[in-house]
């Protein structure tokens, strides 16, 4: 491994050097851009990207119930499918019994992050908008304020708060750590881990697919040993889009459960 | 480009993609919620009606032929009730008629012995009758023979004969039943 990554190392000082991939490959130049009311909005490719996967999202899950049948066809099986996942899955399951009115927005949350992930690895796009923060830090926003306000509304201002206070069935001097803890966990920790955890995913990523395959082609225009290296570059970034297709599915799965458990602890007072 | 990168920070967003990302899953979500989370709870509901609709069915079909099993128990028992009236009234109507039968038998055989012994009377009558007069020759005769005396007196030889012979049939009558032996026995002391 040694030897190969010293003649990786002299074929790469041989050239102009590889530029490796930064982080510019998330800051396209913008198509246009405009103001509304003082904010900058610049219209990218990811933008592009983004709505791209929002409205194929959207007609991909309006035609699978356009004719619906007691038995389905292929296409109502897979959008079926994909909503009993989360509406039995993660609304009915993680939730509770009282979760079933969540079913849609859960299952729209998770239609809108596979959505956007599987653009990683389609190609063309190869960008998921869920790997610039912004996206992922709206939905775990929307995410912040419901969960706190279905708490409210079920358990009631004063003793949402006071559960998470002081936590129910801890000793006294415990709350001197506890209650720190609860609420950093609560009012911060939660969103933040949430939106981070997608956009690290995705952001990752593709920067490996960019490494390997950007690494493959320059590898293959040096010539000499270094195709053999290019070749197995190439294969890595196979093996990777595989990798990231799993990832992708994982992530959108993943942020809908622990929305799912947060909306658990917000409808159940004991947590 | 590069200066451009330095100066981002991937992790403090523009204001406009948050704006731009609330609107794209706003859509996701309305179309979601709108069209395409109740059909596929119709969807799921009618499977559910489908499922139960077939199970309430069956149950219907077997509470059906419990309920028809039981009619055709009950007809079959009334059936044979019926029947074993129907035998018995058979039974009676035979044995009244057996009855009637028979009365009728004993009548008609009652008449017929009446008859036999009308006849048998009338015919008693004549053949009385008919010795009346033949005894009645034959007695003078034999009386005549035996006394030797000749009854000239034809009345008078009529009425003793009548004497006798009504006598002689009171005694013919009253001798089953004792008396016609008193008759002689007073015509004797007489």
């Amino acid at each position: 491994m040694t030897s190969s990554a010293h003649v990786l190392g002299s074929v790469l000082a041989a050239g102009p050097g590889f530029q490796a991939p930064g982080i510019e490959a998330f800051y396209p130049h913008p198509l246009f851009s405009f103001a509304v009311l003082g904010v900058q909005f610049e219209i990218t490719r990811i933008t592009l990207i983004l709505w791209i996967a929002t409205l194929a999202i959207s007609w991909f899950l309006v035609a699978t119930v356009r004719n619906p049948q007691v038995v389905p066809g292929r296409m109502q099986f897979i959008g079926e499918s994909g909503y009993s996942l989360v509406r039995d899955g993660i609304a009915r399951d993680v939730v509770g019994p009282r979760g079933l009115p969540f079913a849609p927005f859960l299952a729209s949350l998770f239609f809108f992050i596979l959505a956007n992930n599987l653009m990683s690895i389609i190609p063309v796009a190869q960008i998921s908008p869920m790997s610039k923060f912004a996206f992922p830090l709206v939905l775990a926003l929307i995410c912040w304020v419901m969960y706190i306000w279905i708490g409210i509304r079920e358990q009631g201002v004063g003793k949402y708060f006071k559960d998470i206070l002081f936590l129910p069935g801890v000793p006294k001097p415990m709350y001197v750590l506890v209650t720190p803890i609860e609420i950093l966990q609560n009012f911060i920790v939660r969103p933040f881990t949430l939106a981070v955890r997608l956009f690290a995913n995705m952001f990752a990523g593709h920067m490996l697919l960019l490494v390997f395959s950007l690494g493959a082609t320059y590898l293959f225009t040096v010539g000499g040993l270094s195709y053999v290296f290019g070749a197995v570059s190439f294969l890595m970034a196979i093996v990777m889009t595989f990798f990231e297709l799993l990832v992708i599915f994982l992530q959108a799965y993943v942020f809908t459960v622990l929305m799912g458990t947060y909306l658990n602890g917000s409808i159940e007072a004991e947590h | 480009m590069n200066i451009l990168a330095a100066t981002e920070n991937p992790l403090i967003p523009p204001l406009g993609e948050i704006i731009i990302g609330l609107i794209a899953f706003a859509v996701v979500f309305v179309v979601f919620a709108k069209l395409v989370a109740p059909r596929f709870e119709q969807v799921f509901r009618a499977r559910r009606e489908a499922i139960e609709g077939g199970i309430e069915r069956a149950e219907a079909m077997q509470t059906e032929a419990r309920e028809a099993l039981e009619r055709y128990r009950a007809q079959l028992a009334e059936a044979r009730t019926e029947a074993a009236q129907i035998r018995d009234q058979a039974r009676a109507e035979g044995q009244q008629i057996l009855e009637e039968l028979r009365t009728q038998a004993q009548e008609e055989s009652a008449r017929i012995v009446a008859r036999g012994e009308e006849q048998l009377a009338s015919a008693r009558q004549q053949v009385v009758n008919e010795l009346r007069g033949q005894i009645g020759a034959l007695a003078v005769d034999l009386a005549g023979r035996i006394v030797g005396e000749s009854l000239a007196d034809d009345a008078r030889r009529r009425g003793t004969v009548d004497r006798f012979l009504d006598q002689l049939e009171g005694m013919a009558v009253g001798t089953p039943d004792g008396r016609g032996g008193g008759v002689p026995v007073s015509e004797g002391n007489r």
